[in-house]
């Protein structure tokens, strides 16, 4: 009997996830432990630590491993651990200017003080195929690690450079960019503990950013610079690196520092007219979790296209980016159609049935 | 022995917290949901956690069970109308594991109900709770996409645009042409959605004994309609609000002509073939049919 396709749904749900396991199970390639991917496949922990809004490469290198590869299950998993920590506190304010440097450049200026520093940056790479990397193995991995370090001056752990100053402040020192009107009074927004509400507070605008979709952000923000939008950015500065986080420390109330995040920092200039005022430059900010150049310059341009008023177009509607671009929710709800719908369309069937008889008694 | 079940406490699922949510997250939804109560109709925001299933599978209705279920509580799931659909046996799945709750079919044994989609067609009582899923909670998104502008709307019970939008389909369509989620009028005062239960359900709302608790998770709001509380479905005074209709069709299994039907094809005649959508009150009928014979 048709009705029977129902039942029988918890054997179903335990199968279905046996035949899964045996996807990522089934082959002959030796197991892949946590440890290589956070060290090998290390960009893709850096955009899960991201999305998934937990500073974990552990347990986002898991939670890549548990989704066989898909980012978007991968943060969802790793959200999904996040959200049964209770809140113990916030950390201080960070300071970026004191952030530990891997990679620094703008390309609004020729020569910055500190320098532009390409450091890790697959720009300038050809997109060619490296056949060599074809089963390398640990020996040939550790002789080519060691080639490379040769004759290389060590300068820390991770190679950092330590403090440079920030170029937009050199722009602000001249008077050339309109100042963010200061809120510092006011506690931060927690999108994580309220529900945002339109207009958003700019907190609230970037925490929603910085734990969107990188996708999602990239393709918001290419259709404004592409012509859906005219903020014409220039990249002030863009920045890589180990950022100390603090700590009010619960006793004595001093300073403590718990441990360092890396982070990716993207300011961008763009031209802003106030009318009956000097004109100037005004600044969009991104910054977000590892390593992620595309989603620190996206949420930058996104940050600085809605501060548009009267907005035209999507990306500068800030309700329109902001209900958007969080990976976890539009996947969500994307697929949930999946999910048996037969009492819905029963229902719509019948308005249909009804609809249909009144247009032939029309007739 | 001692140390086993310290063991047993640090592994594996033990490590969650009692129904999964932190205690400060509980805390939290039960104030936004009594605020909601206090507000029949009205749509309490609230930071909605991650659930461990996907945004758009019931998070919001699996928040607001986590956060009132107690160890003494009977959970009853149901998916369309059904306690075996795959959805509502994971959402079970899941919530056993959390709490080990004492799970039932029985619409009647429940203390609470986590529903997608139906309501049972047994009435339910004082002593119990259902809670709806809910994909969309803005009954206003269908003539409005900006939240900013329907919470305006709302504030000032501006609904013309609903009404219009009503009878422009009767102009269109010579039918209000709105399957499931049909909007209501909630204590006269807020236009509420019920969440896609067909029409038929929608009497089902209007002053109920049991306490109705409506969450979407994906889009962070809280509703309510507590008992005994006007809910009426929007209608005009010379075109009314109709139910699905079933007329001369019943259930294959118990024989039911007033129960919401599902239409099943048959894949080998092509015939129609309706049965009982509310699975637990097809087995009650069936059980009392052959008792008598």
């Amino acid at each position: 009997m048709g009705y029977v396709a129902v039942k029988g749904g918890k054997d179903a749900i335990e199968n279905a996830e046996r035949y899964l396991d045996f996807q990522r199970l089934k082959g002959d390639s030796p197991d892949i432990s946590t440890g290589q991917i956070s060290d090998q496949l290390y960009l893709a922990v850096d955009r899960i630590m991201g999305e998934g809004s937990l500073y974990a490469p552990d347990l986002a290198a898991l939670a890549f491993k548990q989704a066989a590869g898909d980012t978007f299950e991968a943060s969802f998993i790793l959200r999904a651990y996040r959200t049964t920590k209770p809140r113990m506190g916030y950390s201080m304010p960070c300071d970026t200017k004191k952030m530990r440097i891997i990679r620094r450049i703008s390309s609004a200026f020729k020569d910055i003080p500190g320098g532009q520093i390409l450091g890790p940056t697959p720009d300038y790479t050809l997109k060619l195929l490296n056949f060599d990397l074809i089963d390398m193995g640990c020996k040939k991995r550790k002789a080519a690690l060691k080639a490379l370090l040769k004759g290389v001056k060590k300068r820390g752990s991770s190679g950092e450079i330590g403090e440079l100053p920030k170029v937009i402040d050199m722009l602000r020192k001249e008077g050339l960019v309109v100042e963010n009107k200061k809120d510092n009074k006011e506690e931060p927004f927690d999108v994580t503990r309220e529900s945002p509400v339109f207009p958003a507070s700019r907190s609230a605008s970037l925490q929603t950013m910085a734990r969107g979709e990188t996708g999602g952000l990239l393709l918001l923000a290419y259709s404004n610079i592409r012509g859906y939008g005219d903020i014409h950015p220039a990249l002030g500065e863009l920045r890589v690196g180990y950022m100390p986080v603090m700590i009010s420390h619960p006793l004595t109330g001093k300073p403590y520092e718990i441990g360092r995040v890396k982070i990716t920092e993207a300011e961008i200039i763009a031209r802003f007219n106030t009318e009956g005022e000097k004109p100037k430059f005004s600044i969009g900010y991104g910054v977000c979790f590892g390593h992620n150049e595309v989603k620190a310059i996206s949420m930058a341009i996104l940050d600085r296209s809605m501060a548009n008023s009267g907005s035209k177009h999507a990306s500068e509607d800030q309700e329109f980016v902001l209900s958007h671009i969080d990976g976890i929710e539009s996947m969500g709800f994307s697929v949930h159609w999946k999910l048996p719908h037969y009492v819905t369309f029963q229902s719509d069937l019948d308005r249909l049935r009804k609809a249909q008889e009144v247009s032939d008694e029309k007739e | 022995m001692k140390k086993n079940k310290r063991a047993e406490k640090n592994s594996g699922q033990n490590r969650y917290n009692f129904a999964f949510l932190d205690e400060n997250a509980k805390r939290e939804i039960r104030r936004k949901t009594l605020k909601a109560i206090a507000i029949p109709g009205y749509q309490v925001p609230f930071g909605s956690r991650e659930m461990p299933i996907a945004r758009g599978w019931g998070t919001g209705g699996l928040q607001v069970t986590l956060s009132v279920i107690g160890k003494k509580d009977v959970l009853k799931v149901i998916d369309q109308g059904s306690d075996d659909s795959v959805n509502a046996v994971n959402i079970k799945r899941f919530i056993k594991k959390v709490t080990d709750v004492e799970i039932t079919n029985d619409s009647l044994r429940a203390t609470l109900i986590q529903t997608r989609h139906r309501i049972p067609e047994i009435p339910l009582t004082q002593e119990q709770i259902i809670i709806f899923q809910v994909p969309f909670p803005e009954p206003l998104r269908t003539v409005e996409p900006s939240e900013a502008e329907t919470r305006r709307m709302h504030a000032e019970a501006d609904y013309s645009r609903m009404w219009l939008y009503l009878y422009e389909d009767i102009v269109k369509c010579g039918e209000i042409s709105i399957g499931a989620r049909y909007p209501v009028y909630v204590n006269n005062r807020y236009i509420m959605d019920p969440s896609p239960i067909p029409r038929w359900d929608i009497e089902k709302l209007d002053n109920s004994e049991c306490l109705n608790l409506f969450c979407a998770g994906r889009e962070k709001r809280i509703y309510a309609i507590p008992p005994h509380t006007s809910v009426k479905p929007l209608e005009f005074e010379d075109f009314k609000f109709r139910v699905e209709n079933f007329e001369g069709k019943k259930c294959e299994i118990c024989g039911c002509e007033s129960s919401f039907l599902d239409e099943v094809m048959d894949g080998s005649t092509g015939a129609r073939r309706y049965f009982c959508s509310d699975s637990d009150y097809c087995e009650k009928q069936t059980a009392r049919k052959g008792n008598k014979q």
